[in-house]
Parts: C-alpha cells; structure tokens; sequence
C-alpha cells in the first residue's frame, strides 16, 4: 500500500536524482541537442520538491497533480508539456484513493506513457524519452509483483531502451535536424526517463 | 546514481566560462529587472513576471501580437515589445520554451476584443506550451491564431519548409506582423500578412564559437579551433557543413548562394537585409559581411531597400553571424517601414 506521502517521497528521490545528474544530462543534450536538459530537470523537480513540501497527508492524485503544474510552470521547454500531462494523466488513472494497491505501480507508469505520447506525438523509434517511457510501460504492465518490483522491472526497461536509442536516428524534437548525425547518441530525454524511474523504484522500496 | 553509460559522454571540460551573473538559475530574471528599469516607460510586467507587455502597444480594436520563446537571444524577444511590433512578449528560461502561464498573461492583458496572433520560432517544446496557453485563452473567450517562423533554411530541405526553425528572420517577420496590428487591421488580415511574410523571409548562419549557459557555463559545444559550422542553430543545433574557417567575403558568399537560390528573386527586386551577430562576432566583422552581402545583391540586379547590421538575435556569447534576407513587395515593404518604438529597437517616420 502506497500513500500520498509515499509517491511524495519518490517525487523527492528523482528531484536528488536530477540535481546529481544534471551536468552530465546537460553534456549528454550538447552532443545533439542544445545543452539544457539537465537544467530542465533538475530545476522541474526542485519546483516539484518545494511545491511538495507542505502536501503532508494530500492523496496519490493531488500529489502527482501539484507535481505536474509545478514542473511544467518551471520548465518550460519540451520536457515542461510532456511530462506534465504524464503526471496529470497519472493522477487521473488514481484519481479517489487513499492509497495504492501494488498494481496500481503498472497504472501510473502506463498513464504517464500515454499521456507524454499523447502531448509529444512521438511513436516508438522516434528516440525520444517515450523509448524508455513506452517499454517501461509495458515491461510494468505484463508483471504481476509488488509495488517497488514493478517499478525496478519498468526501470530495468527503461534503461535498456535509453541504450537503444543509442542506435536510433531522431524523428522528433532538436535532434531530428541533425538526421543521420543523431545516430551514435542516446537520448537525453530517454537517459533522464530510465534516472527518474530507477530513482522511483530505489525510493519506493 | 549516475548515468550508467559515460562512453557516450564527451569528456568534461575543466574550464568554467567567465560571466557577469549572480547565481545562474537567477540570470533571467535578474535580467527582465535590469530591463524594465531601463525602459519602464514602455514596457511593463503583466499579471506574470515573465509576462512583458507594451505601455502604448494594445488599444481597443487592434489584434494583440504575442511573440514569445527562451530567453538568450536578447534584444530578440522582449526588446521588440512596443507600440507599433509587438505588444507582449512571453519569456522562457535560457533557450527553453516558456510554460503556458506566463503566455497566457500576455494574451490576456493585450486582447481588446479584436484577437491575439502568437507568433514564435518553430520548436517543438514552444509549438506544446503554446498551444497550451492558446487553448486556455480560447477557455476564456479569447481568439488566438498562430504563426510559426520558419526562415532557417539551414534546418530542413526546400520541400520540408515547414519543419524549418525560426532564428534571427524573426526581426522582420515580427516587425511586418506588428505594423500589420498597429494599422487596426483584422486578425485574419494580420494572420495572412504575417504567413506571407515569413513565406519571404531567409536566414543562413555560420557559427564559429560556442556559448554557454548562466547555469552550466560550459561551452554547449565543440568546435575545432580553425573550424566553422555553416547553418548552425541558434541554440548551437548542428548544422548542416562543418569545414576549415574561411575568408569573411567566402563564408558570406557560401550563404549568399544558398540564400539567393532559395530566394528565386527577378532583377529588380527589392530586399531588406539583416545582418546579425550571434553575440560576441563584433560590428566589424558584420560590416565586412555586408560590404559582400550588398555586392552579390547587386550582382543579382537586386535592390537593397534597407539594412540592419548589431546584435538582433543572439546566442547568448556565441561566435557568428546570420544573415538574413526579406523579398519584400507591395505589402511588406510599407509594413518594413512602418514606425514602431520598442526597448531595443526604433523605426521612425
């Protein structure tokens, strides 16, 4: 059983995450992009983590929706859209519980794929973060386990499709001007998502 | 926890950039202080801090123009806020798309029951946030249109126009919107106006140094020190030729080629030209790209009906230049030549 405070807790955990890995998400960016993804992130979670700081006893829902509109009203930029119909989509798939079931972990995963492609277009082999988001998905969604097992199963996914964008040509975003240059680079956007989801996983255990 | 994988990683780079900020992640809004001390008298704070508007700009009937995008490109957005171009302008963080809040502020404090047109570079994260903000000001009875700029022809093939980026062409593309909104034209007409002219509008740039971010201060990035990059984004995006750096009238005439070809002008055409600096490229070096820039035009039988050369659209400290040109016409050019006054940028009468 998860509470709001837990799904706090690991809003809290990635916004660590971001702050540690936000230069060389920055570096990773640079190569193919315009350097700035790390900043995205690690400013979008430390909104997330101030607007969280006085949530104590809110539900699932509420949590993951003052997530949404702190990141989004922090960033900006591409990852500002996406992710904050992720969550919001998130919390709608929760919307009314108190707490989590363990099979609630596959919903809010497959609720924020959907959401971050139903605001980005992007379809699979675009190499965008939905590469690690839409095999996160449904690596998450074909487990039966606990809460912290299915996010480590999403987060395991993701991080192997992070490494597989390595070999993709950009479809979408800044990187798709660079056509065949792109291929060679992984994915900033898909580095962070498998960050972020490992850092749920390891929080929620 | 750390990226698992550093062998896609290009090695840190030790040297930190040198720049006159306090804290980084308060660079742009230490700057927007900075910029309504300066120029209170016509620009003001809507009911955002990253919402700037125009003292003198909006007025009962006329179409509000909401430009807006990342900040770094100064005096593109918020020094082209005025009476006469833009009324509002929405700022992002440094080369980062602005939320849908502050864009929304904007279009609510300019609409005067005529519409509001947004107008902003192509990118994908400004297209979302955007779209945002005009639905939520459709929510509130507010009509919004949208005209993307494409002028880069750098960043896609001829018969991908549309996936184009916007860069310094913006200047005159806003600038004819803006006039188009001050003559109390309808929003339909402005939408068109504003079509058309990012339809005549072409920009190539040459990058020869890279900038780096208030928040990072490390170059974004590598550039070999006798190298260039032709057709490189103005957020250090690849381009599309990295080679030798060559002579100022061989890299303009590299530009001129592929812009006068794009361009498919008639002997006699007129033309307004744009020569910009990315940011740290000095005056100097623009006008030894003009004095080509003006040569190929005559060669071409084309008339040159006004020129801009400074700093329009920046890449924060890069190295380069732009150049842009505008195929003007009946329309375009009394609204190239219509005043306006503006924070960082006056045309008069």
């Amino acid at each position: 059983m998860k509470t709001g405070d837990d799904i706090r807790a690991m809003l809290l955990a990635v916004a660590d995450t971001m702050q540690a890995n936000r230069d060389a998400l920055c570096r990773l960016d640079g190569v193919i992009g315009d350097a700035d993804h790390g900043i995205a992130m690690a400013g979008g979670f430390r909104a997330v983590a101030e607007a969280l700081s006085e949530t104590a006893g809110a539900t699932p829902a509420e949590v993951l929706n003052i997530a949404a509109k702190s990141f989004l009203n922090a960033v900006g930029a591409s990852s500002g859209p996406l992710y904050a119909t992720g969550f919001m989509r998130a919390a709608a798939a929760v919307k009314g519980k108190d707490s989590l079931a363990d099979s609630d972990a596959a919903t809010l995963i497959a609720a924020m794929a959907e959401g971050i492609a139903h605001r980005g277009k992007a379809g699979p082999g675009d190499k965008t973060m939905l590469d690690a988001w839409g095999p996160a998905a449904e690596a998450a969604s074909a487990h039966q386990g606990g809460f912290a097992e299915t996010f480590a199963i999403a987060a395991d996914a993701a991080e192997a499709g992070a490494e597989a964008t390595a070999l993709m040509q950009a479809r979408l975003g800044r990187a798709a001007r660079l056509g065949a240059r792109s291929v060679g680079h992984k994915d900033p956007g898909a580095a962070s998502a498998a960050l972020m989801l490992r850092a749920m996983a390891d929080a929620s255990n | 926890m750390a990226l698992n994988d550093a062998t896609t990683l290009p090695k840190e780079t030790p040297m930190k950039t040198k720049k006159i900020i306090n804290r980084g992640e308060d660079a742009v809004d230490e700057m927007l202080d900075g910029i309504l001390l300066a120029h209170g008298a016509i620009l003001a704070r809507a009911d955002h801090p990253r919402a700037i508007v125009a003292r003198h700009g909006p007025r009962e009937g006329k179409v509000g123009l909401m430009i807006g995008g990342g900040s770094g490109h100064e005096p593109t957005f918020v020094g082209f806020v005025g009476k006469g171009l833009a009324d509002a302008a929405a700022i992002g963080n440094v080369f980062a798309s602005p939320p849908p809040d502050p864009a929304l502020a904007c279009a609510t404090a300019i609409d005067r029951g005529a519409g509001v047109l947004f107008m902003y570079g192509n990118y994908a994260g400004d297209v979302m946030n955007f779209d945002m903000a005009a639905e939520m000001a459709a929510m509130d009875d507010i009509e919004v249109r949208t005209v993307l700029t494409t002028d880069d022809i750098a960043s896609a093939p001829r018969d991908e126009a549309a996936k184009r980026r916007g860069v310094a062409g913006n200047f005159f593309i806003f600038k004819a919107a803006g006039a188009a909104c001050d003559r109390m034209l309808s929003l339909d007409e402005v939408e068109r106006l504003a079509r058309h002219a990012n339809a005549r509008t072409y920009t190539m740039g040459v990058a020869l140094a890279p900038c780096s971010l208030p928040h990072t201060r490390v170059p974004n990035f590598e550039l070999g020190p006798d190298e260039m990059e032709i057709g490189m984004g103005i957020h250090g995006e690849p381009g599309i030729e990295r080679g030798p750096l060559q002579s100022a009238d061989q890299i303009t005439d590299a530009m001129m080629d592929r812009i006068l070809d794009e361009m498919q002008a008639a002997p006699g055409d007129r033309v307004a030209v744009l020569v910009n600096s990315l940011g740290s490229t000095p005056l100097m070096e623009l006008y030894i790209m003009n004095r080509r820039v003006q040569a190929r035009l005559s060669g071409a039988g084309l008339e040159t009906h006004a020129t801009w050369v400074g700093n329009y659209c920046t890449s924060l400290e890069m190295a380069g230049a732009s150049i842009t040109l505008m195929h003007l016409d009946d329309e375009l050019t009394p609204l190239i030549d219509h005043p306006c006054e503006c924070a960082m940028f006056r045309v008069v009468a």
